[in-house]
């Protein structure tokens, strides 16, 4: 079915720390690669959102709007828009060029968890703590959202988009898919408040991790689920987990200052990393390589399969 | 750094030369022409500079102007095909100020009138000209019109017709009066050889300014200094000859009229006799007065007497003011009881019936009813009606409760439906502030509302009729009814917006006739907390629902509308009774339809997950340590996962499937553990929300190293998500502070 075929030789694994980047923006709340992994967006609780090359680990961009920390972001296909959401329930889309507001985006009861760009960044999509997914237009000028989604009894706190499905995981312990080609929506009950839903890189699976420290990969059609993970610590934070560029491990924050990769197929843990003494808030993976973004305190590491020098001349050329 | 594609391309100037065919060519009005030929310069000569299409005209369709801006409409009117020639002078529509037919003098049609005579000369019937006169009647003015309805005719002068003799009288001017003058009676007279038109007259236009009767200074007089000798006759400079004709016995009447007028417009003032001279003729039976009209006397005032003071006061019979709940705008707004009132007239006591159903006799009535419940089963019917009362306020009774059921009849459905909404948005609410007092002149009919709101409050459906006046009549009270529903919805209580996130606690005592639901409710929890205890993640935990994206929505998702021509957004939701069979069916129909435990996952972490099977035993274990009323379930599935072990074939994974479904345990198994499941899951919720505690500690804790803390989202009591249906309001904000109050950082 969904499952990719074994590798004959263990794949790489970001484990050697190329570069630790020191924001200067409070506590790191997430990190994020752009849409071709050359560059990463920290979102920090001193209310501003900064762009960094993640070759050199150079801030290039520091955007400042938001009326609180920042909780979220994403970029576009293009790396013409950034947005961002915060806990002063807002959704800004921003120019990247010039660090201006294109858009501010009101309309959430509460704090804004998560935010996305559809494929072709003519959407924002934002989950918030009054249990609404909001489908912003950037498009028009219209400061309405074409529509809520209002679906989830408890606080958004995680959505992901692909093509033409949206996945929402929502603290009453759902993860919610709406297809938009079906006009179907398929709700999947974990029973555990969802911390964070991720689709495979196929498209065929779904990752989700809950407060329960056990991360779940979900067959997107029927909701059988096809591995369990678990072996990290996960009881109160909003902690990410996501899949690795290949579909062959899944990975997870713990709340122990680790990262767990697990091989996806065989479900057991292939290493623990370890990033710090305090909690790993967030991580992301490289869209294509093997590169690895973790964000824990105030600090971003940068994470490579191998040492330092080579992978920087990979990056170079 | 990153690419930037999208603004700098659309600011820069186009350089490339515009291909031919999109050239375009306009003309002065902006509309497209459309080219014959390079060679011949010209505009193509078809339909397309014209009206558009080969079939001609095409009708225009309908745009909606909400979708598209309206666009400048082409080829709108007959003008936008005119060139400038048309609208010049001579084309076909002019665009100069010219006099419109109908003021036009009929001098213009003299050339015509010559070649009608001569026409008439030469027909062989020689008053053919009349009859054209007759037929083309509607060219004429309105004064020629006006005219002939006097009897004149074109050809002819205008007054009547004067004898020969008469005529001798006159001289030579009798002709040309601009009067109105009736013709004589005796118009058959006009036979007579010896009567005569007069001249004929024309109707050029008016080439003097000045307005009527005026004449300029003549110099030679004001030198003389001697006044006029004759009023200025308007119509003919030679009007000493018409005062002669009456004579000098008529000098010094005065009589009013043109004449009259006209001599206070000349500056001729006084009684002066010498502007008498009334044209034309004087009607039969009347002659013209003798003596002059006596002038009005004007009285002087009367004089007041010495203690009169200019102030009217009333007698106070009734004071009106003074009575309750009376407005000052008039005894139409008042009710029948508030009109006794103000008369002082006694109540009427029992005699009086107030219904016209108190007029029937019993068996008369019987059959009204019975055929009224037929027509409108679901209201209750009346047996007696009682008497009105005269305390406004005294509807607690019985019988006053059973009253004003002969209105209800009468509401109409559109009426009830207010009435529902009315009652949805105010049940449940406890404001005791009063909000807004619309009847507040009326101090009865605003308790009355009152009484209406708070039984509203309470979820009351027949508030509205318990709460008006039994003691008002039918028409009163239907019209009081409208006011009622109306400001109740009106001043419905401020709801935040918040409030539709809300499901209420279910009240088994409240009676609402129906609840608007989503069609496709998540079923029940416990079901699926069971079948994810036992990691049987698939149809018991999948549920699917039919959703329908925003149009706009799938278009910015470049992915056709799922549900083209649907409107609907969302979920789709139904209005559905509230104790309605279907609801309590669905809850054992969803465990009917949901699979049995299925071993599938089991199955395939077999294939892969061998190695596991340890850990998998401790687990079990642990289960059962946990959950000794699964224990049957996990023995179930754990015979199927040896079998499955010894042969993994598809085919007979099928068989086993059979099989377990033979050996599934009954139902009251499933209840059972379904049962114990909810208790366990009480008391987890109970944990929960002890954990919660604890992190709340935690959080107050490391409030001061807050700011580097990691971004906590849940600490939410779980009681809330467990407790999924039955959540209150209260609960949800508990729910929604709880994570705010655990942010470390604030």
């Amino acid at each position: 079915m969904a499952f990719p075929e074994p590798r004959p030789q263990a794949p790489q694994l970001p484990q050697h720390l190329l570069r630790t980047i020191d924001c200067q923006q409070g506590a790191v709340r997430a990190v994020r690669f752009n849409a071709d992994g050359n560059y990463l967006l920290s979102c920090g609780s001193d209310k501003s959102l900064k762009l960094w090359s993640v070759s050199r680990g150079t801030p290039l961009k520091t955007y400042s709007g938001h009326g609180y920390e920042v909780l979220d972001a994403d970029g576009s296909y293009d790396n013409s828009h950034l947005c961002s959401c915060s806990s002063d329930k807002t959704v800004i889309l921003w120019d990247v060029a010039t660090g201006q507001v294109t858009r501010k985006l009101r309309g959430h009861a509460g704090k804004v968890n998560c935010v996305q760009f559809n494929e072709e960044a003519t959407i924002i999509l934002s989950g918030s703590l009054d249990g609404t997914v909001r489908c912003w237009d950037t498009r028009s000028r219209r400061f309405e959202p074409i529509q809520v989604l209002d679906e989830a009894r408890d606080s958004v706190s995680s959505l992901k988009v692909a093509q033409h499905e949206l996945l929402t995981g929502s603290v009453d312990g759902r993860v919610r898919r709406y297809d938009l080609r079906m006009g179907q929506l398929h709700v999947d009950f974990i029973s555990s408040p969802i911390t964070c839903v991720c689709f495979s890189q196929d498209g065929q699976c779904t990752l989700s991790s809950s407060l329960d420290s056990t991360v779940r990969l979900l067959d997107k059609s029927t909701g059988e689920m096809l591995g369990e993970y678990s072996g990290h610590k996960m009881k109160g934070y909003k902690l990410d987990c996501c899949l690795s560029s290949k579909d062959t491990h899944v990975l997870s924050c713990s709340e122990d200052g680790h990262v767990y990769f697990w091989d996806l197929v065989e479900g057991s843990l292939s290493l623990k990393l370890p990033v710090g003494k305090a909690v790993v808030q967030s991580l992301s993976f490289h869209p294509t390589e093997t590169c690895l973004l973790t964000a824990m305190e105030g600090r971003v590491q940068v994470w490579g399969a191998e040492p330092e020098d080579t992978e920087e001349d990979a990056v170079a050329t | 750094l990153f690419r930037f594609t999208s603004d700098s391309q659309t600011n820069e100037p186009l350089k490339k030369p515009v291909p031919l065919h999109e050239q375009t060519v306009k003309d002065e009005k902006g509309r497209y022409q459309r080219f014959h030929g390079a060679f011949t310069g010209g505009f193509s000569a078809g339909y397309f500079n014209t009206v558009g299409t080969k079939e001609g005209w095409a009708p225009s369709t309908f745009v909606s102007s909400r979708q598209q801006k309206v666009e400048k409409k082409h080829h709108a009117r007959p003008e936008d095909f005119m060139d400038e020639e048309d609208f010049g002078e001579h084309g076909i529509a002019p665009r100069e100020i010219t006099t419109s037919q109908e003021f036009s003098s009929s001098r213009r049609d003299a050339a015509g009138e010559k070649a009608r005579a001569v026409h008439a000369q030469a027909a062989l019937i020689p008053g053919d000209t009349l009859l054209e006169e007759l037929i083309t009647p509607t060219r004429s003015s309105v004064g020629v019109e006006l005219l002939k309805r006097m009897g004149w005719r074109e050809g002819q002068g205008v007054g009547p017709r004067t004898k020969r003799k008469a005529r001798r009288q006159q001289t030579d001017g009798a002709g040309g009066v601009y009067g109105a003058v009736l013709p004589p009676a005796g118009s058959e007279e006009s036979e007579d050889e010896e009567e005569f038109a007069p001249e004929n007259v024309t109707f050029a236009p008016k080439d003097v300014t000045p307005g009527l009767g005026y004449r300029g200074l003549d110099p030679g007089r004001a030198l003389l200094g001697r006044a006029a000798p004759e009023h200025i006759d308007l119509f003919r400079p030679q009007s000493e000859s018409r005062s002669r004709l009456f004579g000098d016995a008529q000098r010094g009447s005065r009589r009013g009229g043109v004449a009259g007028q006209v001599g206070t417009f000349n500056g001729c003032n006084g009684p002066s006799t010498k502007d008498a001279s009334y044209l034309g003729k004087i009607l039969e039976g009347f002659t013209l007065a003798q003596k002059p009209s006596q002038e009005t006397t004007i009285f002087p005032p009367p004089s007041l007497p010495r203690d009169y003071r200019p102030v009217h006061r009333f007698r106070p019979s009734v004071e009106v003011l003074s009575l309750s709940g009376v407005s000052p705008g008039g005894r139409h707004q008042l009710d029948s009881s508030q009109r006794r009132a103000l008369l002082g007239e006694d109540a009427l006591q029992g005699v009086c019936p107030s219904s016209v159903l108190e007029l029937l006799k019993p068996e008369d009535r019987e059959r009204l009813l019975s055929l009224r419940n037929s027509s409108s089963s679901n209201l209750p019917t009346p047996k007696t009606q009682p008497p009105a009362s005269h305390d406004a306020l005294r509807w607690a009774g019985p019988a006053a409760v059973a009253a004003p059921v002969g209105g209800v009849a009468a509401s109409s459905s559109s009426a009830s439906g207010l009435q529902q909404e009315a009652l949805t948005v105010w049940k449940g609410v406890q404001t005791s502030a009063q909000t807004f007092r619309p009847f507040e002149k009326n101090s009865s009919k605003q308790a009355r509302y009152e009484l209406y709101l708070n039984r509203l409050k309470q979820g009351d459906k027949d508030g509205l009729e318990q709460s008006l006046d039994p003691g008002m009549t039918e028409w009163e009270r239907s019209r009081e009814r409208d006011e009622f529903v109306r400001a109740s919805i009106l001043y419905r209580p401020t709801a935040s917006s918040l409030s539709c996130r809300f499901t209420r606690a279910k009240d088994p005592e409240e009676d609402d006739g129906s609840v608007e639901v989503p069609r496709d409710q998540e079923g029940d929890v416990d079901d699926k907390q069971a079948a994810v205890n036992m990691k049987m993640f698939g149809k018991l935990t999948r549920e699917t629902f039919e959703w329908y994206p925003d149009k706009l929505l799938c278009k910015r998702f470049n992915i056709p509308d799922p549900y083209p021509g649907c409107s609907l957004v969302g979920l789709p939701k139904v209005k559905r009774d509230k104790f309605s069979v279907f609801n309590f069916l669905t809850v054992p129909e969803s465990r009917e339809t949901t699979a049995p435990p299925k071993p599938a996952d089991a199955g395939k972490r077999s294939r892969w997950d061998v190695s596991q099977q340890k850990e998998e035993e401790k687990k079990e274990k642990k289960e059962k340590e946990k959950d000794p009323l699964s224990q049957l379930l996990n023995d179930a599935r754990k015979q199927t996962e040896t079998k499955l072990g010894q042969n993994e074939e598809k085919e007979e994974e099928k068989e086993e499937e059979e099989e377990e479904e033979e050996s599934r345990p009954p139902m009251d198994l499933f209840k059972a553990i379904f049962a114990s499941s909810s208790d366990e899951k009480s008391s987890s919720s109970s944990e929960g929300e002890s954990d919660g505690e604890a992190e709340d500690k935690d959080a107050t804790e490391d409030r001061g190293k807050a700011d580097t803390q990691p971004l906590s989202l849940f600490g939410i009591p779980t009681s809330i998500q467990q407790t999924g249906k039955n959540k209150t309001v209260d609960s949800i904000y508990n729910g929604a502070a709880g994570p705010v109050s655990l942010d470390g950082d604030q």
